[in-house]
């Protein structure tokens, strides 16, 4: 038996792979749930409730999506370039640091203010990731270990802060930071939840993420560096100015996650307030295929689980860890779908 | 009229890659002490029916039989065991280790607690003797030179007791004075009992050092002959079936110096790969620079196209210097450049057709504005192309990467004529291709050089050197040669001059 | 700060050296390993968690420390197995392959915990390996205590790094092992299966990883929770390529780097108005730094991360 190319790979082919996927980590899952003394066909439907089956919980579900959009993005475009940015949680709390810490004594105006706290979110995750990105251009530094390695500096950091300079006084010792000001938070989407304009920015972003990589010359290079960087190089494109830009705007997406969850749910910030956004993006993004529309559909699904295990394991007591298991089995049943659409198995 | 029975015998082999037939039924017998000859062109499907043979493809039909025994399908081991040893033409050694590390690989069962390195190394020193190969088997491989690596791969199959050779294109790497020795070497080993068979698309070579020849066309063995009952002439349209016309250089005046190398030379840390090279390129003129690849051809090629900075001495294009300008600089000021590889270098096989067409000129405002891509010219441009250079099986949403080798080097060498190029380089431009695609990919280089442009063409066949330069110069070990006219390059003088032998070395002009 | 200077006299710091490098030394033998034979494991830090999990449930459950660790390197080499197929004989991603297999043990390891362990308000615990005194040698002034008095695993793991450089270094598997990492068509070509050595080595890697992850929870501590790993997994990576890929520089990169790790903890009592936070920096510092100084030179195996498929150049 052996692989072999396709010679095209057809679209439907490359649409039901992540479903394929999703089915399988599914009922490779439900082998768990079944261990844990628990239909598995009762918790999956108690998951569905508690992610979609009411106002609120939908509401909770997008408001667990908005950040995995952005850090999906932030993975997809990092990996269509080859950058393997594995520091989204970093860059992530970076922004949510810098967003608490501008935020809470900028004297502007509101939305001038909120936009401004975006640009600044935006600008520390990206230069947390051109700092990987300059040792790997310039001393061959391996990225995956260096972004890998700064999450856990960024979130001793962010500890070291919100236990000092930024500790908020009234959080009875509680480690907090002090909340960015109330008139930069983001407007409710739906009046009476959680759900804030961060969910439109999101998307919004997807649109920009694929225009860049469908319809500009950067994106064009940014594809190409990816796919075969010697024959990028040879016809004249730059791969260190590439790879660059590629490393600031996926370090900026992965801060404005951190941003907007700031000013739209949290705001002020804790070193508990991500359930591990970054690493969440990279499955996101693998789900996508690493296309920008994929990554919105992709983060909904991962949302829906984690949202969905907390209400499952309060209903049947399948330890809500369940989540992180469907999420993995995910990734890796998507990596071996994907191949299945660029090879054929023969004899 | 076989003298013995023979010592392998193919029978029947049948190997289909996709919708490919590499094989088609192909038959084949190898007598004791006798070296075989299987000619062919690329694409023949001479590397498929070897790689069967050693068990690196599993056949869809017909089996191998050596010495009587029949091998199991796709078990190289099983192969190495029956006595066949394999000497690939893409070798298949590790840099980083020893020479003897190398050969001991695979030697021993993986069980065994402890290497008996001593006794290999004696042995090893001991066949290297017999057999007239001197090796040191505490050297890197990365540190030898082709010929010697080579030396190591056919002393990996002697170590294992090969009774049976197989090279796979043995002189692709070598220049004629190493390859008559090396087929030498060869005919001493025949005498002590070894069968040989190599692969080739050299007819001289064949005509020389072979006793039968087979010849493989299309994936079907269209003949068998004794060599010494048949001719290069026979041989050549045997192998190459209806003999495609090559386009002929038409003599005409040349311009003015276009392209003016003084000196140039490539340091590496302590190796030099390119020596004080000087070379002047007229405008309607064709260089060619014939030589075995791995003598600074890479480095040249990388210099011209922008991707390497010379260490020292100067290159001018039209009368401005160009040996600092990175690719695009040099694109700008009108080079062209086909690359040595173009799977790895010439296009990006995962993005399509026009995206590959335009990737170049990018930036240029016909293809871009404000930073977006204008996909409409660009996919324009893309038709116009494939239209042009007759570019088969494509549309400008094709990805690249499903063109044949022909089809895809005709869209490069259409996207870097396009532009009417004062300057060209051709490297290895017709590499692998079909006799329909080398033909057409000659007419187009004329055709640029009847337009006014210089052409640099770095090739390893000597019959394209010959048919298309106007001057010949050989590179050899990072130097260069003077140039010879056309006219007055024969095979003699082309071969000397490629073994680095050539006279007033010092006042290269 | 001469207290700060009579800390390194402490033998209570050296024998703590030790104790802290033992998991890092499995991890950074286990990866080396792997990378050794072509494959990039970022798996580790999964395996290791894994490791952690299985082996103190094992003790918990009744069985003996030994068994214990038995079975946290069979849930290593398991979880290694599966990285081992979807990266060698199909070739996908190593990269993308090690953060799943990372986040996929982890959390079955989190959620096998929750499911089989009643936690209650404290974590429940087990009783650890207890030091190993060797006679006479224990009490040797100084050294004794460092060197002679530390746990059964960490003996183990000092003796891992003598196996693993004989057999990288002396025996034909050792060799066949380095050849597939440099070149895998040079292993098919001499009638060795490049494949199979490829499992193999990320398996045998990956039980070295899962033995890692256990010496935290039936040695270092007594306990499972969650994020104890705490990114030593990723250290190993860094420290492989410290090493150059070689065993002997492997142990003392670990050392090194625990080294660092045992002063700062008792730098921080020391040391008054520094945040505790820069202390704990200081070694995933450190660990990029050394990697900025290192990679200029580093002697990578050429076939790593390429995956290889027969018949395909």
């Amino acid at each position: 038996m052996r692989l072999e190319r396709r010679e095209s790979v057809p679209l439907a082919l490359v649409a039901t792979a992540p479903l394929a996927a999703v089915a399988t980590a599914l009922v490779l899952a439900a082998g768990l749930i079944a261990a844990a003394g628990v239909n598995p066909l009762m918790a999956y439907g108690e998951m569905l409730r508690g992610a979609l089956g009411s106002r609120l919980a939908i509401t909770e579900m997008l408001t667990r999506a908005t950040p995995l959009i952005l850090t999906g993005l932030a993975a997809a475009i990092a990996f269509r370039a080859k950058l393997w940015n594995i520091g989204a949680e970093g860059q992530f709390f970076i922004g949510a640091l810098v967003t608490a810490w501008i935020g809470h004594s900028l004297g502007l105006p509101g939305p001038l203010g909120t936009a401004v706290l975006m640009v600044c979110a935006m600008a520390g995750g990206a230069l947390l990731l051109a700092g990987p990105a300059y040792l790997c251009l310039r001393f061959g530094v391996d990225e995956v270990v260096t972004t890998l390695l700064l999450n856990f500096i960024v979130i001793l950091f962010v500890g070291l802060m919100i236990e000092g300079p930024l500790r908020d006084p009234l959080a009875f010792g509680w480690p907090q930071s002090v909340p960015v000001d109330g008139a930069y938070r983001l407007p409710d989407l739906v009046a009476r939840t959680r759900l804030h304009i961060g969910l439109l920015i999101a998307v919004a972003a997807a649109g920009m993420v694929w225009l860049i990589l469908a319809r500009t010359v950067f994106g064009l290079e940014t594809r190409a560096a990816g796919f075969n960087p010697r024959a990028a190089a040879f016809a004249g494109i730059s791969l260190p100015r590439t790879l660059m830009g590629v490393a600031l705007l996926s370090g900026a997406l992965a801060g404005l996650a951190g941003g907007i969850e700031v000013m739209g749910v949290t705001g002020g910030v804790t070193t508990t307030m991500s359930p591990g956004f970054g690493y969440a993006g990279i499955v996101v993004a693998m789900l996508a295929a690493l296309h920008p529309a994929g990554v919105v559909a992709a983060a909904v699904f991962v949302a829906t689980v984690f949202v969905g295990a907390d209400a499952m394991a309060r209903a049947t007591g399948v330890p809500s860890f369940i989540a992180d298991v469907i999420v993995a089995l995910s990734l890796l049943c998507m990596l071996v779908a994907l191949l299945f659409t660029t090879y054929r198995v023969r004899r | 009229m076989k003298p013995a029975d023979p010592v392998l015998e193919l029978s029947g082999i049948t190997k289909h890659f996709g919708a490919m037939t590499a094989n088609d039924d192909i038959s084949l017998a190898l007598a004791p002490g006798e070296i075989l000859a299987l000619l062919g062109e690329n694409g023949a499907g001479k590397t498929t029916l070897m790689n069967i043979l050693f068990g690196h493809y599993a056949a869809d039909a017909g089996d191998v039989r050596v010495f009587g025994q029949t091998l199991p399908p796709g078990r190289p081991r099983a192969a190495i065991e029956a006595g066949v040893g394999m000497v690939h033409q893409h070798f298949t050694l590790a840099g980083n280790l020893s020479v003897l590390d190398n050969i001991m690989l695979g030697s021993e069962a993986l069980t065994k607690a402890r290497s008996a390195r001593r006794a290999a190394r004696a042995r090893l020193i001991e066949i290297a003797e017999t057999f007239q190969l001197p090796v040191n088997p505490e050297a890197r491989v990365a540190t030898l030179s082709v010929g010697e690596r080579q030396r190591v791969e056919i002393l990996k199959a002697l170590y294992r007791q090969a009774r049976i050779l197989i090279l796979d294109e043995p002189t692709a790497v070598l220049a004629r004075p190493e390859a008559e020795r090396l087929f030498e070497t060869l005919r001493g080993m025949t005498a002590g009992g070894l069968s040989i068979i190599f692969i080739s698309h050299k007819l001289h070579e064949v005509m020389a050092a072979s006793d039968r020849v087979a010849v493989l066309r299309g994936g079907r063995m269209v003949a068998e002959r004794a060599t010494a009952e048949t001719s290069a002439e026979e041989l050549a349209e045997l192998m190459v079936g209806r003999r495609v016309e090559r386009p002929v250089r038409q003599d005409h005046a040349i311009g003015a110096p276009t392209l003016i190398a003084e000196r140039l030379s490539v340091r590496e840390g302590s190796e030099t790969r390119l020596d004080e090279v000087s070379f002047t390129i007229h405008a309607g003129e064709i260089l060619g620079i014939v030589g075995v690849s791995g003598n600074g051809q890479g480095a040249l090629g990388e210099v011209l196209s922008g991707l390497t900075q010379p260490s020292s001495g100067s290159l001018s294009l039209n009368g401005a210097p160009a040996g600092h300008l990175g690719p695009r600089g040099l694109i700008q000021a009108g080079a062209a450049r086909v690359p040595e590889d173009r799977h790895a270098e010439g296009a990006v096989a995962d993005m399509s057709v026009w995206e590959n067409a335009i990737l170049e000129r990018l930036r240029q405002p016909e293809f871009s504005t404000r930073g977006f891509v204008r996909q409409g010219a660009a996919r324009a441009h893309a038709r116009k192309l494939i239209e042009r250079f007759d570019v088969r099986g494509a549309s400008d949403q094709t990805r690249i990467g499903l063109l044949s080798g022909g089809n895809m080097q005709k869209l490069i060498l259409g996207r870097s004529l396009a532009t009417q190029p004062r300057f060209i380089l051709a490297n290895q431009p017709t590499r692998g291709l079909d006799e329909g695609a080398i033909a057409a990919v000659h007419a187009e280089l004329l055709a640029a050089r009847s337009a006014g442009a210089a052409i640099l063409l770095i090739s390893e066949e000597l019959e394209e050197a010959v048919a298309l330069s106007d001057r010949i110069q050989a590179l050899v070990k990072g130097r260069l040669s003077r140039p010879v006219a056309a006219g007055q390059a024969d095979a003699r003088r082309l071969g000397l001059m490629m073994a680095g032998i050539w006279e007033d070395e010092s006042d290269a002009a | 700060m001469s207290e700060a200077l009579d800390l390194l006299l402490n033998t209570s710091l050296w024998a703590a050296v030790l104790r802290l490098a033992t998991p890092l030394i499995f991890g950074v033998l286990g990866a080396l390993l792997c990378e050794r034979a072509g494959v990039l494991n970022l798996g580790i830090e999964g395996i290791m968690t894994m490791g952690a999990m299985a082996g103190w449930l094992a003790v918990f459950a009744g069985g003996d420390l030994w068994l214990g660790l038995a079975v946290a390197a069979s849930a290593g080499a398991l979880m290694g197995l599966l990285h081992a197929m979807l990266t060698v004989p199909l070739g996908l991603s190593q990269h993308v392959s090690g953060l799943g297999i990372t986040l996929f043990a982890s959390a079955l390891a989190y959620y096998l915990y929750r499911l089989l362990v009643d936690v209650g308000e404290t974590p429940p615990t087990i009783e650890p390996f207890a030091p190993l005194d060797i006679p006479v040698l224990s009490e040797i002034p100084f050294l004794g205590p460092v060197l002679f008095a530390q746990t059964g695993p960490t003996y183990l793991a000092l003796l891992m790094v003598l196996v693993l450089a004989y057999i990288l270094t002396r025996t034909p598997l050792g060799l066949a092992v380095r050849m597939t990492g440099e070149n895998p068509h040079a292993v098919e070509a001499q009638g060795l299966n490049p494949i199979a050595i490829r499992i193999g080595a990320v398996v045998a890697g990956s039980a070295l990883m899962g033995l890692g992850g256990a010496f935290l929870t039936t040695a270092a501590f007594n306990s499972f929770f969650p994020e104890m790993v705490q990114g030593r997994g990723w250290i190993c990576i860094a420290l492989v390529v410290f090493a150059s890929w070689r065993p002997g520089k492997a142990l003392i990169g670990a050392l090194l780097f625990a080294f660092f790790d045992a002063y700062q903890l008792r730098l921080q009592t020391v040391i008054e108005g520094v945040p505790y936070q820069l202390f704990l920096m200081a070694p995933y510092v450190l660990s990029i730094v050394a990697l900025i100084l290192v990679s200029r030179r580093a002697q990578v195996p050429e076939a790593l991360m390429k995956p290889y498929r027969r018949g395909e150049r």
